[in-house]
């Protein structure tokens, strides 16, 4: 009876921590009100977890910042890659708190998901504290980011236009691999080599895994880095399109690439090339 | 009694008018500073850019494009060197009328745009190849805009006064300044070096001089009415 009861209250138990970790995985997905952190709480949660790499002043330069790249984020500056909110503006506290729950993939940056909610909050508050931008200036407005437009070939082809139009390819290739005519020589806003995105790389990307995702990166801009704004240059169905487009520059089994394969299988040798225009004069 | 409560009206009233009219009579002109940037020291080298990389560009260029960080005028004179009011401005003009920015060739024209906080600043791409506009700014907010050819002008403004770098990151040679200043007080030497602040009421002013290289230097001058004081700035040039 006794033994009996043991397992069932050893059972209860564990039940109860898989759900409160599921609990904090869940809330990972959910997004942090405007304000909800605490940073006196977030202070200590700061020089438990990220002075090693922010450093005391939260200036990214902790003790292990000289041997990793790229370095750590300088809080000090409040210039954020991963935002909602326009180039130039400060992001929204979501925006802080889904940076630190999903980690930057390539980087050193983890996951944070191991801490409550709560903790990530209370960190999103206490970094703020490293900038007076945030006493002086709200953040911006996030982006209204349209439904997704349907997933068509007439889509991607487009999409593909506008890649070539746009020229994302002379930072990251004709092929989406970043190694684009103008990449050798990109450096970040502290001088800093950094290269572009490499498509063939995988699916997930600094500022997230879904299209909305990307849909954000191009349309706000990485500040802080060479990825500039395309808000003022491309219609929300464009931008679409482009999303739909630059999947098939991935390796994976998504709907779009596998839409793309059966185009391109049958219609390969119609593709103009991406890369420079070779069909005008230089001189015009 | 009441004779007299008019007549201390009156009395203040003219001196309202006497001492409101002095600022503006025609009688006390408006002065000016002027003088010469020259160097001491040994100038950099300034180099040819290669622009293989966006033939476009190459193309427009018959002769080889130096880079513009310092350059040098007859007479050891510096050419672009920004000199403004510092402190003391008086009768400074607001900024409304927009300041134009070109890529052209891929450069900036003008090397140094000097504006001043929320005056318009309009950014065009006058070339066949994409831009992308990267202020580097401290004080004011760092942005990054994509322009590609055939888009319209960008209309920007910046709050605060601050030299700004910008640069375009696909093409790394494109070096610019913006030169927020708080006045309208503000020029650049020309080729022999000279420059010229007019329209300076009577007052004690600072005037600095900025080069993108070698530094800042202050100084600071009284002008009176309609006189013209020469201030001359010497910066020390060296090789890197």
């Amino acid at each position: 009876m006794k033994a009996q009861m043991h397992s069932a209250t050893l059972l209860a138990a564990g039940a109860a921590a898989i759900a409160v970790t599921l609990g904090s995985a869940a809330g990972a997905g959910a997004q942090m009100p405007e304000g909800a952190g605490n940073a006196k709480r977030g202070e200590a949660a700061y020089a438990r977890y990220c002075v090693g790499c922010h450093g005391p002043q939260g200036d990214g330069r902790g003790e292990n910042a000289q041997w990793i790249e790229p370095k750590p984020r300088d809080f000090t500056e409040a210039l954020f890659k991963c935002r909602s909110t326009p180039t130039g503006t400060l992001p929204t506290d979501n925006d802080l708190y889904q940076a630190v729950t999903r980690g930057f993939v390539t980087t050193n940056m983890p996951q944070w998901r191991p801490l409550t909610v709560a903790t990530r909050e209370d960190l999103v508050a206490y970094i703020k504290t490293f900038s007076s931008k945030w006493r002086t200036q709200s953040p911006g407005t996030p982006i209204t980011i349209p439904a997704e437009t349907p997933l068509t070939t007439a889509s991607i082809l487009h999409g593909r236009q506008v890649f070539q139009k746009m020229e994302c390819w002379k930072c990251h290739g004709p092929a989406g691999h970043g190694d684009g005519p103008a990449a050798s020589t990109l450096t970040d806003s502290k001088d800093q080599p950094i290269h572009p995105y490499n498509f063939s790389t995988g699916t997930r990307f600094k500022c997230g895994t879904t299209n909305a995702d990307l849909y954000r990166i191009f349309m706000t801009g990485l500040d802080g880095t060479p990825m500039p704004s395309f808000a003022d240059q491309l219609q929300p169905g464009e931008a679409w399109d482009l999303v739909h487009f630059l999947r098939t520059l991935q390796p994976a089994h998504s709907p779009e690439a596998e839409i793309w394969a059966l185009y391109v299988r049958a219609h390969a040798t119609e593709l103009p090339a991406i890369g420079p225009d070779t069909t005008t004069t230089s001189t015009q | 009694m009441h004779t007299k409560h008019i007549a201390s009206l009156a009395f203040l009233a003219a001196v309202a008018v006497v001492t409101t009219g002095a600022l503006r009579h025609p009688s006390l002109p408006a002065g000016s500073i002027s003088g010469t940037v020259t160097y001491t020291g040994t100038m950099p080298k300034m180099k040819a850019i290669d622009m293989a990389k966006e033939p476009s560009c190459a193309a427009q260029h018959k002769s080889p494009v130096m880079t513009e960080s310092a350059i040098a005028g007859p007479s050891n004179s510096l050419e672009d060197v920004v000199v403004y009011i510092s402190a003391g401005d008086q009768g400074s003009s607001p900024g409304t009328t927009a300041v134009r920015y070109d890529q052209k060739g891929c450069q900036y024209q003008p090397h140094i745009a000097i504006l001043q906080p929320n005056q318009p600043l309009e950014i065009y791409n006058d070339d066949k190849t994409s831009h992308n506009i990267h202020p580097l700014a401290k004080a004011n907010a760092e942005w990054n805009k994509s322009q590609p050819p055939g888009a319209p002008p960008l209309k920007e403004t910046f709050t605060k006064a601050e030299f700004i770098p910008v640069k375009c990151n696909i093409h790394p040679w494109m070096h610019g300044y913006f030169a927020v200043l708080n006045t309208s007080h503000a020029t650049q030497s020309g080729e022999d070096g000279t420059f010229s602040l007019k329209g300076l009421p009577p007052g004690k002013y600072t005037v600095t001089a900025w080069q993108e290289r070698f530094g800042t230097q202050s100084q600071e001058v009284t002008v009176g009415s309609g006189d013209t004081p020469k201030v001359n700035f010497i910066f020390k040039a060296t090789p890197y």
